[in-house]
């Protein structure tokens, strides 16, 4: 895998926007490299600065609001600060997005058809009849039936699903090196889901395009993903590949996610596990480790920032301060589960973000 | 479609038949509206009202009046009580000015609004946009016969830069056409150019906002592209709304005082100057008339709104 071409690489990437509560820092230094053909999932709750950071990669967070720190560069091209119209040849033609809400993320004015054709002539200079022959192929491989005569149709004709397949199809139009799909399935139902995750891996497969998978869900990424990043309060708290993850976990918050998955091989819970106490604020933040004040574990050297490092060997990094063996002892609160130990924590204050 | 005309052409019909059926009668109950009495003349004798009652028909009831009026609407017979012209060829006399008014004051208050609202929307919160929301402001607030009227007198009169006032047909000479219709349109346009800027402005810059301009975006496409197919194009479908819907009010007596000030002899000065003398038959004519391109535009917009908008075709 590491022999695999570099395409992309996020250096300290820092997003903040100014509202009117200050300044709201969404992404704070997240580090992270991409390689070809891999699938990575970045995970984390709402508001954690995962949707943010995928955009921002795209340019589409920039506004007269926003401000940024730090590099993001694909294939030696720096992203964060090029001039829009550099940025233009990479949208979509190198660096291609799926959204999370199928239902509003297509034009309900214009054929689907047309929406794809308009990418494709948008980077090539190709006649209508193939960049439409070319479409109708892309709608045939995303698994839309009929899709000579679908082509032609609406996106209210569509379901979501059919949608979200709409739109991969868009993203896949011209062949990009890197696919962001930001919660592709979140909109979706349960069979839905898995149709489409599927069909993401298989393009990989077909393609050799890198996947950035944008996501809240761990299930979903125990399916697909070959390395995760774990987010917490706009940074990178554990990144590593699925086993590590999953069954060596060194953050006391991926146990806190890991300890929430309901698993219908173990007996019912009275209540649905949750880790304790509420994200905080993105304007206010406890200085130090961001999840201290949710953490049972936290000592002393928690006031200082813990870096990503490697700190349990195989290139597996994480962001606390305790040391492995320690970890590694206290996340077990059962034989053979994970999960954070109950503890009363306080709310913090100012409440939720 | 088939079923769609069907249903607005009986549209059309009762709406102009229950409209004919009002004017008749309000001018029936008016006070002074006996028309004998106003046709005879200063100091009539009881005899020769009396006698114009009979030549006219205003001895018969309502209902026989209404009908014999109407027939003579549709025959194309219905003559002016007072100048006893032709009202169908006044109509026909004064449409090609009226249509030559709105038409080009509607074109010319779409097209700038639209550069206006754009504009506007993109420099949202700066200074350009806020002068242009002055602009609107002012543009609202001035009525067409104030602006019109200094227009006029200081573009017209006194610099001499314009006709003052009058028509030339099209057919006849198309420049000087358009330059006796310059100020007319003017005056008419302002007014909706503030309206429609400012609601184009708000419909923009709610789109922008929409997921799937950010998809647009993504998709490497340039900021003209993105404006023009798919921020414009979905901000349109209700000022075209709108934009039918004041065409056919501005056709059906909107323009009166602006075809008034610039003495345009249109079909809405005609109006305006029959109901000064209570003149039915033209009232009624014209009155129809309004009320027909009304109705007549409402269809249109429905029928472009199903155009520019594909989720409603299907129903």
């Amino acid at each position: 895998m590491s022999d695999a071409q570099l395409l992309l690489e996020v250096d300290d990437l820092r997003v903040s926007f100014a509202t009117e509560e200050g300044v709201v820092k969404a992404v704070d230094g997240v580090t992270f490299d991409l390689r070809q053909g891999e699938i990575l999932a970045v995970v984390g709750e709402s508001g954690c600065g995962k949707s943010v950071t995928a955009m921002t990669l795209m340019g589409l967070t920039r506004s007269p609001n926003a401000e940024f720190e730090g590099t993001a560069t694909y294939k030696g091209t720096e992203l964060i600060g090029a001039p829009e119209n550099e940025l233009r040849r990479v949208r979509g033609a190198e660096i291609a997005m799926i959204f999370q809400d199928s239902m509003t993320s297509l034009n309900p004015v214009h054929r689907i058809g047309d929406q794809i054709v308009e990418q494709i002539q948008e980077h090539e200079a190709l006649p209508d009849q193939q960049a439409r022959e070319r479409t109708i192929e892309l709608l045939d491989r995303v698994g839309i039936p009929r899709a000579r005569e679908r082509v032609d149709s609406y996106p209210f004709e569509f379901s979501g699903g059919m949608r979200q397949r709409v739109m991969i199809a868009l993203a896949l139009s011209c062949s990009p090196s890197v696919l962001i799909a930001d919660e592709p399935t979140t909109a979706l139902d349960v069979t839905i889901q898995a149709q489409i995750l599927e069909r993401i891996r298989d393009l990989r497969d077909e393609t050799g395009a890198a996947v950035i998978l944008v996501t809240h869900d761990l299930g979903v990424v125990a399916d697909v993903a070959d390395r995760i990043a774990v987010m917490y309060s706009g940074r990178i708290v554990e990144q590593g590949d699925l086993d590590q993850i999953f069954y060596d976990p060194q953050h006391p918050y991926t146990w806190g996610l890991l300890g929430s998955i309901t698993r219908v091989d173990r007996p019912r819970p009275e209540r649905l596990p949750a880790i304790a106490g509420q994200p905080p604020s993105l304007a206010h933040r406890p200085t130090g480790c961001h999840f201290r004040p949710r953490c049972p574990h936290e000592f002393a050297e928690c006031a200082e920032v813990p870096p990503l490092e490697e700190r349990s060997g195989n290139g597996h990094l994480d962001r606390c301060w305790l040391p492995v063996e320690d970890k590694r002892a206290k996340r077990e609160v059962a034989p053979g589960e994970i999960g954070l130990d109950a503890k009363d924590v306080p709310e913090p204050a100012g409440g939720v973000a | 479609m088939g079923r769609f005309v069907v249903r607005r052409v009986l549209q059309m019909v009762g709406v102009m038949f229950a409209v004919s059926v009002l004017t008749f009668l309000i001018f029936n109950v008016i006070p002074n509206g006996d028309p004998a009495v106003r046709m005879a003349g200063r100091q009539p004798t009881e005899t020769q009202i009396e006698q114009i009652r009979k030549e006219w028909g205003f001895d018969k009831g309502v209902l026989t009046q209404y009908v014999t009026t109407m027939e003579k609407v549709f025959t194309g017979d219905l003559q002016s009580y007072f100048t006893q012209l032709d009202v169908g060829e006044e109509i026909v006399k004064g449409l090609p000015r009226t249509l030559s008014l709105a038409l080009g004051a509607a074109l010319l208050w779409m097209a700038v609004a639209i550069a206006f609202g754009l504009y506007s929307a993109m420099r949202a919160g700066r200074f350009s946009d806020r002068f242009l929301t002055i602009l609107a402001l002012v543009g609202i607030s001035m009525p067409v016969f104030w602006i019109g009227a200094l227009m006029n007198y200081y573009l017209g009169f006194k610099a001499g830069l314009f006709p003052n006032g009058g028509y030339v047909p099209l057919t006849e000479d198309p420049i000087d056409w358009a330059y006796h219709l310059i100020l007319p349109w003017t005056a008419l346009a302002i007014l909706f150019i503030g309206f429609y800027s400012r609601v184009l402005r708000s419909n923009v810059l709610d789109t922008i906002n929409e997921d799937y301009v950010r998809t647009a975006r993504a998709k490497g496409l340039g900021e003209r592209q993105i404006m023009v197919r798919h921020v414009l194009r979905n901000s349109m479908i209700p000022i075209v709304t709108l934009w039918g819907l004041d065409f056919g009010a501005v056709m059906g007596g909107g323009a009166i005082l602006t075809e008034t000030v610039f003495d345009l002899q249109g079909v809405g000065q005609y109006a305006a100057d029959s109901v000064g003398q209570l003149d039915v038959p033209p009232v009624l004519a014209t009155t129809m008339f309004a009320a027909f391109f009304i109705v007549l535009l409402n269809a249109v917009v429905d029928i472009l709104y199903a155009y520019l908008d594909p989720r409603i075709r299907l129903q």
